[in-house]
């Protein structure tokens, strides 16, 4: 399972680098989106990858089940996936007034702040 | 006071602010009076912050009372509380620098609410004690200044917008696992209990990872070398109080993540950190410098010079000694006001004359010999002519270096000096003492320029202050600095006095 | 804009009360099982953004009677408020205060606190963001 992981953290980098190389605008933004679930799915595996044990604290005990997966990291990513949405909303009207005010979705054209 | 609630206000104050805001958003008066009124606020608990921690030392709380390393812990170091003073004095200036672009409807009713927001993510991040938390704080400043940079929708703040919001989430990545390998590997995210667990010998090899992720994440929000790309071409397009906010600000919460993270993490671990620091803050300051010697417009001059006095900043921290630190806090806190003062100043000539462009305007000293001293004064500091505080920060870099036997970086930093006094000379000369082209717009705007002048006025007063009796700084900015180097009073104020049993590694180091 | 197909035009106005009050389960379940402000107020948000694709967002803004923004600071009001309660009734810092237990017919055991009317900040903070984000987009003004 640590593997497939692995695997899938490391194919949505790929991915997420890929698109963010393109030149057109909504690639950028597809981008990012995977770079970041890329990033939370690793702090996820950071609490270790268990089945069958959920957690949680069964009623009357004070502690989580033996074997559980350490939950904080899950929190994290939970807050985690809560900005990257947020961000991902203003990234996403932020191209869509881009695109409306210069009419073009190519990143290439957007080279007027850097020019001399 | 007690502790705890002198700890929350910095974050309660501007988060009321901004609830006031949003509420009187369609009544502009009160709304930019709430706006002045809690920075003022945030300024005034600044200084208080300041006095005490520099009374009685490292303060701490937890908040909801769960205890570290469980809960999130808001810590204060004397570090911390200047830069939360300082912030809040940038505040204040911004407030009422704006106040006549918000009477003239530039800047629209979500000005202040999104500026107190700002402020709000800005002192979590000077505050916060747990290394996820910050970047949470991180988040929350980003999504204001998105919005920020955009206010005025034009075709130029969009484009700089796209740079900016692109590059500082893919930063924002990069921070998250950063801080999702540390947890992985030691179980815990506050600061200072990574700092006692970093102590067993076995866990260099993580460090270096995450170290170097950290540096990438903090280095792309400070704008360091090769990640600066996105600040000159961002910073030059929002509204003149907005780019001095950012400016000032924004660049310096990422320096001040990198302080507090490579002093209580991985200074002592990993110093070959310290040496990757050291080389980037050189070609940090050349590149700046070079970038700034091309241009031809004042904010976009000024822009590149930030990144390069980012790198003296730097290069101070990843000297790592105590007169070196030092030098950087001061530098820091000198910088956040000089620079906030000439983009201000920027935004005045660009008032009065409506461009930055250097090639439109001229002949501003004769018909504004006010305005053009304010402005001869905060570009000799920032070269770091004597007796001005700008001076005394790069000499305390300077004689840093020459303790450590470094010249290259001595002659680099010596020579980026000259080379600032270059493009300073450039924007004096061509906005202020040549005379005005003949196809320039020349009818001065002087209407509300008051209100615009009254903070300038009052940063050329703090250059001068800090120049002139800038030793009671510094002797502060010493006691900060040895507080960074000596993490075990901040780990004791953190995790209680037992926290410690084994050898916490300082921080400080002499470079051979 | 509005979709030419009658049912999704129609569908959720008749099914806003039943979205809502899932919300609310959502946000009330919260404190001690799966759910919780935030993921309340999504689904919240969404009952209004539905009808904004059927009818276009000008009908779903009068639905709604609320200004998004008004929801927005209502709700950062709120949580600002029980953040302040529990410095100000605790010992320092942003503890959370319970109420005692008390039972409520039909409803079974209700435990109140200020965590929870954090957690009502956040559920208004989120729907308000949502909804002001999604009519934006829709009437292309943001």
């Amino acid at each position: 399972m640590n593997m497939l992981i692995a695997f899938t953290v490391g194919v949505l980098f790929a991915t997420g680098v890929f698109c963010l190389l393109r030149r057109c605008l909504m690639r950028l933004i597809i981008g990012l989106v995977l770079l970041g679930q890329a990033a939370n799915l690793l702090v996820f595996s950071a609490g270790g990858v268990k089945t069958g044990v959920p957690s949680l604290i069964p009623e009357g005990s004070m502690t989580p089940p033996p074997g559980a997966a350490d939950p904080l990291p899950q929190a994290l990513v939970l807050t985690a996936i809560v900005i990257g949405f947020g961000l991902t909303v203003f990234a996403i009207t932020l191209i869509h007034r881009a695109r409306a005010t210069s009419g073009n979705d190519d990143v290439d054209a957007f080279n007027e702040t850097d020019r001399l | 006071m007690s502790d705890a609630l002198l700890l929350f206000l910095p974050l309660v104050v501007p988060a009321a602010a901004a609830v006031l805001g949003l509420v009187l958003r369609t009544c502009k008066g009160p709304q930019a009076i709430v706006g002045v009124l809690g920075s003022a606020g945030l300024l005034v608990v600044g200084l208080m912050l300041v006095a005490r921690t520099d009374a009685v030392g490292v303060i701490a709380t937890q908040s909801g009372l769960w205890p570290a390393p469980f809960g999130i812990s808001l810590v204060a170091d004397r570090l911390a509380a200047a830069m939360v003073a300082v912030a809040g004095l940038v505040a204040l200036a911004g407030s009422i620098y704006a106040w006549r672009d918000l009477a003239d409807d530039k800047l629209g009713p979500q000005f202040v609410p999104l500026m107190q927001f700002l402020m709000l993510g800005v002192q979590g991040s000077f505050l916060t004690g747990d290394l996820f938390n910050l970047y949470v704080w991180f988040e929350v400043m980003l999504v204001a200044s998105f919005v920020l940079l955009t206010l005025g929708n034009q075709r130029q703040q969009l484009e700089g917008a796209l740079k900016y919001v692109v590059l500082n989430i893919l930063a924002s990545s990069l921070f998250l696992i950063g801080a999702g390998l540390i947890y992985a590997k030691l179980g815990t995210l506050n600061m200072a209990d990574v700092a006692v667990r970093l102590a067993h010998p076995e866990q260099t090899d993580l460090v270096r990872t995450s170290g170097v992720l950290l540096i990438a994440a903090f280095g792309l929000k400070a704008g360091l070398f090769p990640l600066f790309f996105w600040l000159p071409s961002s910073y030059h397009t929002p509204r003149p109080v907005v780019s001095a906010i950012f400016a000032g600000l924004l660049t310096k919460v990422g320096v001040y993540a990198l302080m507090r993270t490579s002093t209580l993490t991985f200074a002592a671990k990993a110093p070959v950190l310290l040496e990757l620091i050291y080389v980037i803050a050189l070609l940090t300051m050349v590149c700046g410098v070079l970038g700034a010697a091309a241009h031809f417009d004042m904010r976009r001059i000024l822009s590149f010079h930030i990144v390069s006095q980012i790198g003296y900043i730097i290069l101070g921290l990843a000297m790592m000694t105590p007169i070196a630190i030092a030098g950087s806090i001061f530098y820091t806190l000198h910088h956040i006001v000089l620079k906030t003062n000439l983009f201000f100043l920027s935004g005045v000539v660009n008032h009065i004359r409506g461009t930055n462009d250097l090639a439109r305007l001229g002949g501003l000293a004769k018909a504004f010999p006010g305005i053009a001293t304010l402005f001869f004064i905060s570009a000799f500091s920032l070269a770091g002519i004597p007796p001005l505080s700008g001076f005394w920060a790069k000499m305390a870099i300077v004689l840093a270096g020459m303790d450590l036997r470094a010249w290259g970086a001595v002659g680099i930093a010596l020579g980026t000096g000259v080379l600032t006094l270059f493009s300073m000379t450039k924007i004096w000369a061509e906005v202020f003492w040549k005379s005005a082209p003949e196809d320039a717009n020349t009818t001065d705007n002087r209407s509300g320029l008051w209100p615009m002048l009254i903070p300038c006025v009052a940063f050329v007063g703090i250059t001068i202050g800090l120049g002139i009796w800038g030793g009671h700084v510094f002797a502060f900015a010493e006691r900060a600095a040895e507080q960074l180097l000596n993490p075990r009073e901040y780990i004791e104020a953190v995790l209680g006095p037992d926290a410690i049993t084994g050898e916490v590694p300082g921080a400080g180091r002499v470079r051979p | 804009m509005r979709t030419k197909s009658l049912m999704f035009a129609q569908m959720p106005r008749v099914m806003l009360p039943f979205i809502l009050a899932l919300a609310a389960v959502t946000f009330y379940r919260g404190h001690h099982v799966p759910g919780g402000g935030f993921i309340g107020g999504l689904v919240g948000a969404l009952a209004f953004i539905l009808v904004a694709l059927g009818q276009g967002a000008e009908v779903a803004r009068r639905v709604m009677r609320v200004e998004p923004i008004t929801l927005l600071w209502i709700g950062v009001g709120i949580a600002l408020c029980a953040l302040l309660m529990g410095f100000v009734g605790g010992s320092g810092g942003f503890e959370g205060l319970w109420l005692d237990e008390f039972k409520v017919p039909l409803i079974g055991k209700v435990h109140l606190g200020t965590p929870m009317l954090f957690d009502l900040g956040v559920f208004l903070t989120v729907m308000g963001f949502a909804t002001k984000v999604g009519f934006g987009l829709q009437e292309d003004n943001l």
